[in-house]
């Protein structure tokens, strides 16, 4: 159901029946390790690259949330997945493993909440019973790709954030019991004209608040709604901007109910200079730490407004600026 | 932000740039500085004391003990690269681990550890480069140009 300008109210409220969340070394030694279903303690996973360990998180990630809601593979009729990846390899191999009807997406690292809102709408619009929602990155695999080799010394500014190495996945039913998926809003293009991709929190920051407020606007809402409003992947620098943006546009959130799920996985003494990033970080946050803070009444509302960059190294390489996105979510209590 | 680059932008992304700006963490140069100084000058410590070393216990006058000492701090910094050390000293040093030959090396190995999932030919051969290539390129046309200058200037009867 179409709500103003550019989101969806979901009527049907369409249930996350359960998660799985899976991550790598850095994150069990993070602040959220026990939100976690599967840790590894080796950045490979046993396999011979960085790519295929990927793959195997988000494998790992999507049959776990399949087997804790007790249901096969078959069961699941449409598969919504993305990643940093080239090509998207691991939502692509990761389909091909399932076997289940799939889309692919890329939304950078605002695919989380991209796959958990066209996943919502399918299954409230009654096109599926059972969705998957699922994304993932790799810190050595990210880094590869955008940056440079993971042993390369260089210095990096104290703007950089730290991709996060694991997988989330959300499976989405028409009905049963756990937390509601009840609004979307979709995100418009950005540009602020940022072109320092060592500063992706800056870059982004427009994007979370261009959304925020559309989402307000959509629904009539104010931040009073919500016990929490988690940012994706903003990073101290570019929570910090989004804050007082929202404050120049009047719409301040009050400190204790704004977060970034960049701030929350890593405890301050981990090397990640302004914080994580990367498609897991709003991922595994959201699946894991937000939705059981949610399962134990401690929140009962919250929107997640998962951030992305999409640039890509030849667009850097090419002096273009980095166009930025950010989906929003209402996730909340079945009760609530 | 260079005039030029400014000329691109909108008012409404000029004026949040420097919001934005407001509000980032510099670079703390001269800490960075510092510290590059530091690591810098322990590195080519390290480098003088292989100097007199070849020097001392083997037959290398002051001239030929450069090409082992060079040797010596390429593989010790192929084999910190590759215990994974390397970068993270480099995060503390900066420029002190970059300048050095030891920074070379590092191009180099960490290119090639990389790439080594694309296999020998096409992964490891065609991507060892892929940093360190650039300082090849404009240090051998570089030093060709500045050749060339000196050939010109001694032809004149300069510097003679």
């Amino acid at each position: 159901m179409l709500a103003g300008r550019q989101s969806w109210l979901f009527r049907n409220r369409p249930v996350i029946l359960a998660t799985g969340v899976t991550g790598g070394p850095f994150e069990a030694a993070g602040a959220l390790p026990n939100d976690f279903d599967v840790l590894h303690d080796d950045i490979w996973l046993g396999q011979t690259s960085f790519e295929k360990a990927e793959k195997k998180l988000l494998e790992e990630a999507c049959e776990k949330a399949i087997h804790k809601a007790g249901l096969k593979k078959d069961d699941i009729h449409f598969f919504f997945s993305g990643d940093l990846m080239n090509q998207i390899i691991s939502s692509s191999f990761t389909a091909r493993t399932l076997g289940i009807p799939y889309f692919g997406l890329f939304g950078a690292c605002s695919s989380s909440m991209e796959s958990l809102s066209l996943a919502a709408f399918v299954v409230n619009a009654g096109g599926a019973r059972f969705a998957l929602a699922a994304t993932s990155s790799h810190n050595g695999a990210v880094n590869k790709q955008y940056r440079y080799p993971t042993e390369y010394g260089a210095q990096l500014p104290p703007t950089a954030q730290w991709t996060v190495t694991g997988a989330g996945a959300a499976l989405l039913a028409a009905e049963g019991p756990g937390p509601r998926v009840t609004m979307a809003t979709i995100g418009r293009i950005v540009d602020m004209g940022i072109s320092d991709p060592f500063n992706m929190g800056a870059a982004m920051a427009p994007a979370a608040v261009d959304t925020i407020e559309s989402h307000f606007r959509d629904f009539q809402l104010d931040a009073s709604y919500y016990d929490l409003i988690a940012t994706g992947d903003l990073g101290k620098v570019g929570h910090a901007i989004a804050g007082d943006l929202l404050q120049k546009h009047g719409l301040a959130i009050p400190g204790e109910k704004f977060t970034d799920c960049g701030l929350l996985i890593y405890k301050d003494d981990q090397p990640v200079m302004a914080g994580a990033s990367g498609c897991a970080c709003s991922a595994v946050v959201t699946y894991g730490h937000l939705l059981n803070r949610l399962r134990r009444g401690e929140l009962r509302r919250i929107l997640v407004v998962a951030t992305g960059a999409l640039l890509s190294p030849l667009s850097y390489q090419q002096k273009e600026s980095i166009p930025c996105i950010a989906h929003a979510v209402a996730i909340e209590r079945e009760d609530g | 932000m260079s005039d030029k680059k400014k000329k691109k932008l909108s008012p409404v992304q000029q004026e949040y740039q420097q919001f934005a700006k407001d509000r980032e963490p510099k670079r703390p140069i001269l800490k960075n500085c510092l510290r590059a100084f530091i690591a810098g000058g322990i590195i080519c410590t390290i480098g003088q004391f292989f100097h007199w070393f070849y020097m001392t216990f083997f037959n290398f006058t002051e001239v030929t003990a450069a090409n082992p000492t060079v040797a010596s701090l390429i593989i010790l910094s192929m084999l910190l690269t590759g215990f994974g050390v390397y970068d993270h000293i480099a995060q503390w040093a900066g420029g002190g681990t970059i300048v050095p030959v030891t920074g070379f090396a590092n191009t180099i190995t960490s290119a090639a550890i990389e790439h080594r999932s694309e296999g020998y030919v096409l992964g490891v051969g065609g991507n060892m480069f892929k940093i360190a290539g650039p300082v090849i390129v404009f240090g051998v046309f570089a030093a060709f140009i500045v050749a060339i200058a000196r050939l010109a200037v001694e032809a004149l009867g300069g510097m003679l």
